[in-house]
């Protein structure tokens, strides 16, 4: 089973609930697809860590082949591609990989180079398996990392926790894609709670199964329990807001790992999922 | 020499953006006259600043006059050898004579575009 982990809004504890549901369960795949500033390995602090890296597909040109027709700039929906002193420039951040222009030019004058763009970490913490995607700084799509990284889930009915991005944008859809259940983590404030509709528009619009965790609880917020009983979507867990917690959490502990009774709140969310989980 | 400047709806004031406006004012020294030309990159979905940049260079301007420019396009600005000033005033011949005074500095500084955020 794939749960993916988002929320919108930044901060809310998507990493906090990620991991603590990694290290809950007995043994599980924590994917970190927040790749532009993965820190899921701050608290988990995997060992026998080892790295790859990701590439991306890039146009390089025969100066000797083309003959300037700007059949490969004109094909290029995403102008990576300008044509300046009878020769073709490429945009590197801009090039979506897409391949066309190879495919179009009909003297056959532009090969595809590699350019590096990330990294993915591998690493084991206790039972779980730590699969870290970093994006390099500056660049644009974080998607190739991502679909990387999510090569690393596990089909056979092991748990694979996906810690998304924030925000509703391309990176979030490409994390929750081969997700069988998404935990959506809100903060009970008008600003978490806007950015809670987002993404639940979101996971809607993708028919993925739902369940809600508030986090940093202290007192009910009732515009955001309110939406949750009318798109009858179920409040699986409500976390208080703990200034000890804060604190260890901030010193780079694993809840669970510290706490008997952290770690049966968050056995019974499992549980919980397991119960909502399609199968 | 072609000098090419983005400008407005009404023709007539310069736009605050260089790859979305939606003219361009490209005005020919040799002969004194203006045309005005639908910018092709007004409404790309993405990498508008490297259309209008293509733009810019095909209809063989040697400078341009803008408010602002991204990165990508200043890029192919410098491989093209097009010079790039920076507005003085509202109106584009305002700026056209100005730059014939020289009183127009060149843009050094280019923004690192701004993809999809307003």
């Amino acid at each position: 089973m794939t749960v993916a982990v988002l929320s919108g809004k930044g901060g809310t504890g998507k990493t906090f609930v990620s991991v603590n549901l990694s290290a809950a369960a007995k043994d599980a795949v924590y994917l970190d697809c927040d790749v532009e500033e993965p820190n899921g390995r701050l608290f988990l602090k995997p060992e026998q860590v080892t790295s790859s890296p990701v590439a991306v597909l890039l146009p390089a040109f025969d100066g000797k082949k083309c003959t300037g027709c700007r059949k490969c700039v004109e094909f290029c929906r995403f102008n990576a591609l300008v044509f300046v002193k009878n020769k073709p420039m490429v945009f590197p951040e801009v090039c979506h990989f897409c391949g066309g222009c190879m495919r179009v030019c009909p003297e056959h004058a532009v090969m595809e180079t590699l350019r590096a763009v990330g990294a993915v970490e591998e690493g084991v913490s206790g039972g779980v398996r730590v699969v870290t995607g970093i994006l390099n700084t500056g660049e644009v799509s974080a998607v190739p990392v991502i679909k990387t990284v999510l090569k690393k889930s596990v089909r056979d009915g092991g748990l694979t926790v996906v810690d998304c991005p924030p925000g509703s944008g391309c990176s979030v859809m490409e994390s929750v894609s081969r997700a069988d259940y998404c935990l959506l983590v809100a903060e009970p404030t008008a600003f978490g709670f806007h950015n809670f509709k987002m993404v639940h528009r979101l996971v809607r619009l993708l028919h993925k199964p739902c369940g809600v965790v508030i986090n940093k609880a202290s007192g009910e917020y009732s515009p955001l329990e309110q939406f949750c009983v009318d798109i009858n979507t179920p409040i699986l867990l409500r976390i208080p807001y703990s200034a000890e917690l804060a604190k260890r959490t901030a010193a780079g502990e694993v809840a669970v790992r510290r706490d008997a009774a952290m770690a049966e709140i968050f056995r019974g969310l499992l549980n919980e999922i397991r119960k909502e989980a399609p199968r | 020499m072609k000098i090419a400047i983005p400008i407005d709806e009404n023709k007539e004031t310069v736009c605050v953006s260089f790859g979305r406006a939606p003219y361009f004012l490209i005005h020919d020294t040799e002969t004194k006259t203006s045309k005005i030309k639908m910018n092709p990159a007004a409404e790309a979905e993405g990498g508008a600043g490297l259309k209008a940049a293509q733009f810019v260079v095909d209809v063989g301007a040697d400078e341009l006059i803008t408010v602002r420019c991204g990165q990508n396009a200043a890029d192919v600005f410098k491989a093209a050898g097009v010079k790039i000033y920076k507005t003085l005033s509202t109106y584009a011949d305002e700026n056209l004579k100005a730059l014939f005074e020289g009183k127009l500095d060149e843009l050094t500084s280019f923004h690192p575009g701004f993809h999809g955020k307003s």
